[in-house]
């Protein structure tokens, strides 16, 4: 945020419209609800009274893509649940984020078989990959942080564009 | 199936998407899930609705199919453990515990007492943290939100004594063939005392939420009913089944593990409606902690797993001067213990019901099929029974008492 200028009184509030952009988009993220299998249990406990996921201004999960610009994908992806999260993606409002949650999310996890895709990564793209098997509460906070710091660092007009 | 089967099949082809289709002008198909806040998971149903009465409901699975019967046969019999433990992910001791059962049996081996008694006080905690999400899920279901605060208040209690134990929150590959992998940590029964100590006040608040709650009494009495004989026939089993009148509990009936030692009542109810599954549910919360102050002042010493060499690895410090132990213990890391040909099933009185596992040897070092018997998977067949001539809003009662988990469905 920009300085306040003593010339014009402290009604005031100067800054760069990308950096204020960035500052309300990494303020108010709005995850869709999409639990998937055992890390889905460990993001709710996330936004339980112990781990207090409001602190960061997100406890709003939306059961609407439409309403949601952050995907949460908390568990193993088998073959068939692929298109649909595919299509909950593409249904989310621009500019939007993935947070892969979990060893089966982001590699398959110690599943390789036929079931599972192996990495999310394949499917939609990731901005931040929560190592565990459930990663505990802390560990996600932790990735929605560095997501909060990639936000608030990235070109606010970027995802626009590359879209 | 109605004469709704033929729309079904057509937009079946076109895909997965959420779709409303009129039939005619007053029945209309709708897929509900498998992404949607109140079907725990991501389980997929076909509506059929006449305005908002349920007139067929097909629940479709496998969105959450992870091949974990196939990925066992990889494994040896120690670390398919692994495996198991992530099926049902709100009872992980309690897969852990059922393919242990099997595979001993198969195996021939004891678990000594100690062993028996720390399996069954970590099933019992685990009864309650799986409870305390089924209390938090059905009360946010039946527009109680404050009912989810409260239930994962508690659960984080206990999964600090789970932490403490072995080490993780969830999936804990701890109760392993033989015995569990690790003895209680020295400070555990101050811990675990306070668990039993507190839990009965917190049971209490939830009766006063909702016990007695109008609103909740309205949404839940004589919904969702299932018979008796209904649940006998779709093989209902735990608080299901408890709920219609169904006198059975494998705690009970087929004592494994410590609980031939102890004392406890199995809660029962006729009603068959969800609030029969509510209280039975309530009631099984206290009758674990029973269980779990028993189980703490009966705590034996000794061994915690059987200390065979050829099933165990033997104690680091061993390694250092044995020759014998260096075998062993190379034995066991590279290729595992044998088993002899046989099979087995084992079953275990899970939160949600029987969970059993068929285990199948070959004399090998993996297992050569495992199945398991899915409490979640059985009991969710009995949904359209349950529903069909309900509104909507009834549905979602039927499903949150049902209390599925799409993992042990799916597995």
């Amino acid at each position: 945020m920009g300085g306040v200028s003593d010339a014009i009184g402290a009604n005031f509030v100067t800054a760069r419209l990308d950096k204020l952009v960035n500052w309300a988009r990494k303020s108010s993220l709005w995850p869709v609800t999409f639990g998937l299998a055992c890390c889905a249990i460990e993001m709710i406990s996330t936004t339980m009274p112990r781990y207090d996921l409001a602190r960061f201004g997100m406890e709003a999960f939306r059961a609407s893509p439409r309403q949601a610009d952050l995907m949460i994908v908390s568990g193993r992806v088998s073959q068939k649940m692929a298109p649909v999260l595919r299509q909950i993606y593409d249904q989310m409002t621009e500019p939007k984020w993935v947070i892969s949650m979990g060893a089966c999310a982001s590699s398959g996890g110690v599943f390789n078989n036929y079931a599972l895709v192996q990495g999310v990564d394949q499917i939609v793209p990731v901005d931040i990959y929560v190592p565990g098997c459930p990663p505990r509460p802390e560990m996600l906070i932790d990735g929605i942080m560095l997501l909060h710091e990639t936000i608030s660092k990235g070109d606010y007009d970027a995802s626009r564009v590359a879209g | 199936m109605s004469a709704a089967t033929g729309v079904i099949k057509d937009l079946e082809e076109r895909g997965h998407g959420a779709f409303v289709e009129n039939v005619d002008d007053d029945r209309m198909v709708i897929n509900m899930g498998p992404v949607h806040p109140a079907t725990h998971g991501v389980l997929r149903l076909l509506l059929e609705l006449d305005g908002e009465t349920v007139i067929s409901c097909e629940p479709i699975i496998g969105y959450l199919h992870t091949g974990m019967e196939k990925e066992c046969e990889d494994q040896n019999w120690r670390s398919a453990v692994t495996i198991v433990t992530r099926m049902d992910y709100l009872a992980p001791f309690f897969n852990e515990q059922a393919y242990s059962l099997a595979v001993e049996s198969l195996l021939g081996v004891e678990v000594p007492p100690r062993g028996k008694y720390i399996r069954t006080l970590m099933a019992e905690l685990n009864r309650l943290s799986s409870h305390f999400v089924w209390f938090g899920t059905q009360a946010l279901d039946m527009g109680a939100m404050s009912g989810m605060f409260y239930g994962f208040r508690e659960r984080e209690v206990v999964l600090d004594f789970f932490e403490m134990v072995t080490g993780l929150r969830m999936n804990h590959n701890y109760i392993i063939p033989g015995g569990v992998w690790e003895d209680l940590p020295a400070e555990w029964e101050p811990v675990c005392r306070r668990i039993a100590e507190i839990v009965p006040n917190r049971i209490d608040e939830y009766e006063e939420l909702l016990s007695r709650n109008p609103i909740y009494l309205e949404r839940t009495r004589g919904v969702g009913v299932l018979s008796s004989s209904d649940a006998g026939a779709l093989g209902a089993t735990g608080p299901m089944a408890r709920a219609a009148g169904v006198d059975w509990d494998l705690r009970r009936d087929v004592a494994y593990d410590a609980y031939g030692d102890l004392d406890f009542d199995v809660p029962l109810r006729t009603d068959g409606d969800v609030y029969a599954r509510y209280e039975v549910r309530m009631a099984e919360m206290r009758e674990s902690i029973r269980l779990i102050r028993q189980l703490i002042d009966g705590m034996p010493s000794g061994d915690y797993k059987n200390m065979d060499t050829k099933l165990t690895p033997p104690p680091r410090s061993e390694l250092n001067r044995s020759m014998e132990a260096v075998i062993h213990h190379f034995k066991l890391v590279t290729q595992g213990y044998t088993v002899p040909a046989g099979e087995v099933y084992r079953a275990v009185e899970s939160p949600r019901g029987e969970l059993g596992v068929y285990a199948v040897s070959d004399g090998g070092t993996s297992p050569y099929r495992l199945r398991v018997r899915d409490p979640s998977f059985v009991n969710l067949q009995c949904l359209p029974v349950m529903t069909l001539g309900g509104l909507v809003a009834d549905l979602i009662a039927a499903i949150a008492s049902i209390d599925p988990v799409m993992g042990g469905v799916d597995r």
